[in-house]
């Protein structure tokens, strides 16, 4: 399995995700932003950073490179997109998913561990992990606070595309400890069809035993298994 | 070329010469110097660039060992970390940008040092900050605080080079001149490293990164004047960032590194294009010819002198075969970004600058940077030092039981927890941290080894304050301390001096001390000097800030799986005190808490005996003894043990100590006191055997205090504390 990764000027999480795939066991190409080849990737990884230097909004200039526009048309087509941080950031900012992330409750930047719930999604991201399971993956971001309108927030909880929430490390409600505030303590979220997943952590962080956790590698495990399995159902059909 | 004639005093103090230094160029020059070219000479003979004050004193530290690659000279030193890579490191300050605009003095403080790193081909891996403010109690020295972290986090988050480390500390003598020194840390393949130093007549020089811009003029002067109230007029000269840019930048050095078409390359820093033309020509025996009408602008109608001074960030020189020219521009051009031939090198040893065909400086390389004047100012150990010292700590009452001291010890901003600090730097991003902040030191593994390096920043004024010699040697025995702490050998250090003006006696007595303190540490724990800087002229309306000298220490782990962390481990382990008991009051952080003082004997430090507490404790740790480790520092065994159980979140009981039945402020020096070259360590009870096995073979002492676990700290008859509240008081030190 192979997966790409998205390097805008500003990306810093590029090199990280590599590593952490590759820990996984899997290959993995570098996407530059100029180019609109996506070299026949499984899975398309928008890495964290301050893509553009976050210039004007966050991931609101990356929108428009033309990386994005085969990678729009990747996600249309059942590909699957997993936006992390500043990859998050711009897929709202793209529309592949609703709702906006901006700056943190306290107003500062937040480094930090993160306890994270698997909500009852179904999507590939997720596929090797139970309802209710709690990952430990750190966060590093100034603008995470998740906001949309009602009727988007009510949309998202009713059809289960609410990934990740913030929770306590035994998995009860995070309530004041919350990292930046998020409405519902959203962490992350996929789209309706579940192959866009947008997640403000960082799971190549907690890709390691000697980093502190490796819960972010039952994501990497989650689509492999879940590419595996597609290529098996097409083989088989 | 047109001198001027009858050159002004006013003219001589906006670039910060001498009239004596003056008449001094015009006798070498045999002519009076242009307007460009005394802008010049006064940047390069300031003691920013030229240190002129500090060179015959930097030349007593050791600067060689056997893992040295690159001593000072270079923009970082550098230094063999094996598996063929090099460890490339520096620090410096940005004290007087950050006093008149916190953010960006801090911000383009750190975009400064990262620049320095990747100059030599080298991947910034780390990021570490001291910084020093006047008392946590004002909002004007909190406000400093939050603009200076919000800079440094700025700056660094956006880059993506994680901030691991890094001290701050508060003292009234910062009030009006606070300290931001930052340092950086990089990898490299040792046959990649790349030096700045000219070569090849007829190559060609270019300039990349940002236009020039007015911003900065005069920065380098700026710094080698004290600060007044007109001070804030100069916010113009602090310097503006762009961590964007400069990320771009770093991604295609770090790139070019190694690179066949690369001759050299040269970050600009402190008086920009001048100092770096003139140090690129000069370390390489050349001369330089450069065109100011062929560099890029950020606005119209910029004088030559201008262009020469400007200090806008984000901008590098390298110099280039001409055949390599266009492919060179299209590796920056891939990144957006622009690059200038603005020279060529020569063979002239000389500096020559024209603007549209005009030549408006041509200098001889040699009268700039090795015939600096330099300045021998006078002497004197202040007398009242005399009666500070003859105090005597201990003839003070404790006002509060040691319970309760222990607890105000832990709610001082110099002790309790830094995390409101450092959870606003991201600290991860490169996925090698490995012990992460809040410990003694950071631990970041080496990719393509088993090991790792330990990073920290270390220096304690008060001391200095009392005895500059001896603060200045704790610094470097303290900071080595840290590194040993996680079970690393210090390799080698990194050093920023700060101080005063030095043309006051007093204050060129503390530097002359300092230096000779970190020489005689050096020495004695065979650690070289690889890179430094020296900040003077920290005064502010006639006040000096207290001798502040720093360290920046870097550790080297051979196996990152033996390694170690403050925190307690596991409970019903042995809580081990190794090193000596002392009752060292005076200077610390109990006296100034309880008495509001600095004074009496500074504590005690035998070289030899730190020597050995370091081997000790390193050989323990290596050989899987110990279950944490922690260094002795600020608030002495007390605040080392309660650190100890909140990192491990576990408390700890603690027999009655023989002297449980002295006084009150025996109990407290004993606590309390800040005796150096000890360790709070921990062990299965099992193996406290082996543990003094290995101590009294460096004749070193090993006291079993107790046992870990439980929920409260408890030393029998002394102080029984529940462990919730020591943490409760720990994490809100630095929230108001």
């Amino acid at each position: 399995m192979r997966f790409g990764i998205a390097v805008f000027p500003g990306t810093w999480s590029d090199r990280d995700c590599a590593r952490a795939v590759s820990v996984a066991g899997h290959d993995s190409v570098y996407l530059w932003h100029r180019d609109r080849d996506l070299q026949g990737v499984d899975c398309v990884i928008l890495p964290g950073g301050f893509s553009y230097g976050d210039h004007l909004r966050t991931g609101a200039v990356a929108r428009f490179a033309p990386l994005m526009e085969s990678v729009q048309e990747f996600a249309a087509s059942g590909g699957l997109v997993w936006g992390i941080c500043n990859g998050f950031q711009i897929l709202c900012e793209a529309h592949l998913l609703p709702g906006a992330l901006t700056r943190n409750a306290s107003l500062e930047f937040r480094c930090q561990m993160t306890w994270l719930r698997v909500e009852p999604t179904s999507t590939p991201f997720l596929a090797s992990c139970r309802a209710g399971d709690v990952l430990a993956i750190p966060i590093s971001h100034g603008e995470g606070r998740y906001v949309a309108d009602p009727d988007t927030l009510e949309r998202l909880e009713a059809q289960a595309q609410v990934a990740l929430r913030y929770v306590a490390p035994d998995g009860g409600a995070v309530g004041d400890a919350s990292p930046n505030g998020s409405m519902h303590d959203i962490a992350g979220i996929v789209n309706e069809a579940g192959n866009v997943l947008g997640m403000m952590p960082h799971p190549e962080r907690a890709a390691e035993p000697v980093l502190g956790s490796e819960d972010g590698m039952r994501m990497i495990r989650s689509v492999a298994r879940a590419v595996a399995d597609r290529a098996a159902f097409v083989a088989t059909a | 070329m047109t001198g001027i004639l009858g050159v002004s005093d006013a003219q001589l103090a906006e670039v910060a010469l001498s009239r004596e230094e003056y008449e001094l160029a015009v006798a070498r020059l045999h002519r009076a110097p242009t307007e460009v070219e005394l802008g010049v000479i006064g940047a390069l003979w300031s003691e920013h660039c030229g240190y002129k004050t500090s060179k015959p004193l930097l030349r007593r530290l050791p600067v060689t060992g056997p893992r040295v690659l690159q001593g000072p000279g270079e923009n970082a030193g550098a230094v063999d970390i094996g598996g063929g890579l090099a460890c490339v490191f520096k620090i410096e300050s940005h004290n007087h940008p950050s006093a008149i605009e916190p953010y960006q003095g801090a911000a383009t403080g750190v975009g400064g040092i990262l620049r320095d790193v990747f100059t030599m081909g080298a991947r910034p891996v780390a990021l570490l900050d001291s910084l020093r403010f006047g008392p946590f109690e004002e909002p004007t020295q909190r406000h400093l605080l939050d603009g200076v972290v919000a800079g440094i986090g700025g700056y660094g988050n956006c880059i993506g080079v994680p901030t691991v480390g890094g001290e701050v500390y508060f003292d009234e003598s910062y009030r009006y001149n606070c300290l931001v020194n930052a340092m950086c840390v990089g990898i490299i393949e040792t046959a990649r490293l790349t030096r700045a130093a000219a070569a090849g007549p007829g190559n060609l020089v270019l300039l990349v990164g940002a236009d020039t811009g007015r911003d900065g003029i005069h920065g380098a002067t700026f710094a080698s004047v004290e600060l007044n109230d007109a001070s804030s007029e100069r916010r113009p000269a602090v310097q503006v960032g762009n961590p964007f840019l400069e990320k771009c930048l770093m991604e295609v050095c770090v790139a070019l590194a190694g690179d066949p078409r690369i001759v050299a390359m040269q970050d600009l820093g402190a008086a920009g294009f001048t100092s770096s033309t003139a140090e690129l020509a000069h370390r390489g025996g050349c001369g330089i010819e450069v065109d100011v009408s062929r560099v890029s602008r950020r606005e119209r109608g910029m004088s030559a002198y201008e262009v020469m001074l400007s200090e806008s960030q984000e901008r590098m020189l390298l110099v280039v075969r001409p055949d390599d020219v266009a492919s060179v521009q299209a590796e920056f051009e891939r990144w957006d970004l622009h690059s200038d031939v603005v020279g060529r090198i020569t063979d002239s040893e000389r500096m020559v600058v024209t603007d549209a065909g005009d030549v408006v400086c041509d200098l001889p390389l040699g009268m700039l940077i090795d015939e600096v004047p330099l300045r021998h100012p006078a002497q004197r150990r202040p007398p009242e030092l005399d009666e500070a010292l003859a105090a005597d700590p201990l003839a003070a009452t404790p006002p509060w039981s040691m319970g309760e001291a222990l607890l105000r010890l832990l709610r001082s901003p110099n002790i309790g927890s830094r995390r409101p600090i450092f959870r606003r730097y991201d600290h991860q991003v490169g996925d090698d941290t490995v012990v992460l902040p809040g410990g003694d030191a950071a631990l970041l593994r080496v990719r393509g080894t088993d090991g790792g390096i330990a990073l920290c920043t270390d220096g304690n004024a008060r001391y200095g304050a009392l005895d500059p010699r001896r603060g200045a040697a704790i610094a470097v025995c303290e900071a080595a301390r840290n590194v040993v702490a996680v079970g690393a050998t210090p390799i080698a250090l990194t050093n920023c001096l700060n101080f005063g003006n030095p043309e006051k006696p007093e204050i060129f007595w503390q530097l002359v001390e300092a230096v000779e303190g970190m020489r005689e540490a050096c020495l004695a724990l065979d650690i070289p000097v690889v890179s430094g800087n020296v900040s003077l002229y920290n005064d502010t309306q006639g006040v000096s800030i207290a001798p502040t000298t720093v360290v920046g220490m870097v550790g080297h782990l051979e196996d990152l799986e033996r390694r170690c962390q403050a925190g307690f481990t596991r409970d019903g382990d042995a809580v081990l005190l190794v090193g000596p008991v002392g009752m060292d009051l005076g200077g610390s952080e109990y006296q100034r808490l309880a008495h509001g003082v600095n004074a009496g004997p500074r504590p005690t430090l035998d070289l030899d005996l730190e020597r050995r507490v370091q081997e000790a404790v390193r050989e323990m740790i290596g050989t899987g003894l110990l279950h944490s480790c922690h260094d002795l520092a600020e608030g002495g065994l007390g605040v080392a043990l309660a650190e100890s159980c909140i990192l491990g979140d576990r408390g700890a009981r603690l027999a009655q100590p023989a002297f449980a039945l002295g006084t009150p402020v025996v109990q407290a020096g004993l606590l309390f006191g800040e005796a150096q070259s000890r360790f709070l360590a921990s062990a299965a009870p099992e193996q406290v055997v082996s543990v003094r096995a290995i101590a009294a073979r460096h004749d070193v002492e090993v006291r079993n205090l107790g046992l870990t676990g439980g929920d409260r700290v408890v030393m029998s008859g002394i102080f029984d504390v529940e462990l919730g509240e020591m943490a409760r008081a720990h994490a809100r030190a630095l929230i108001p």
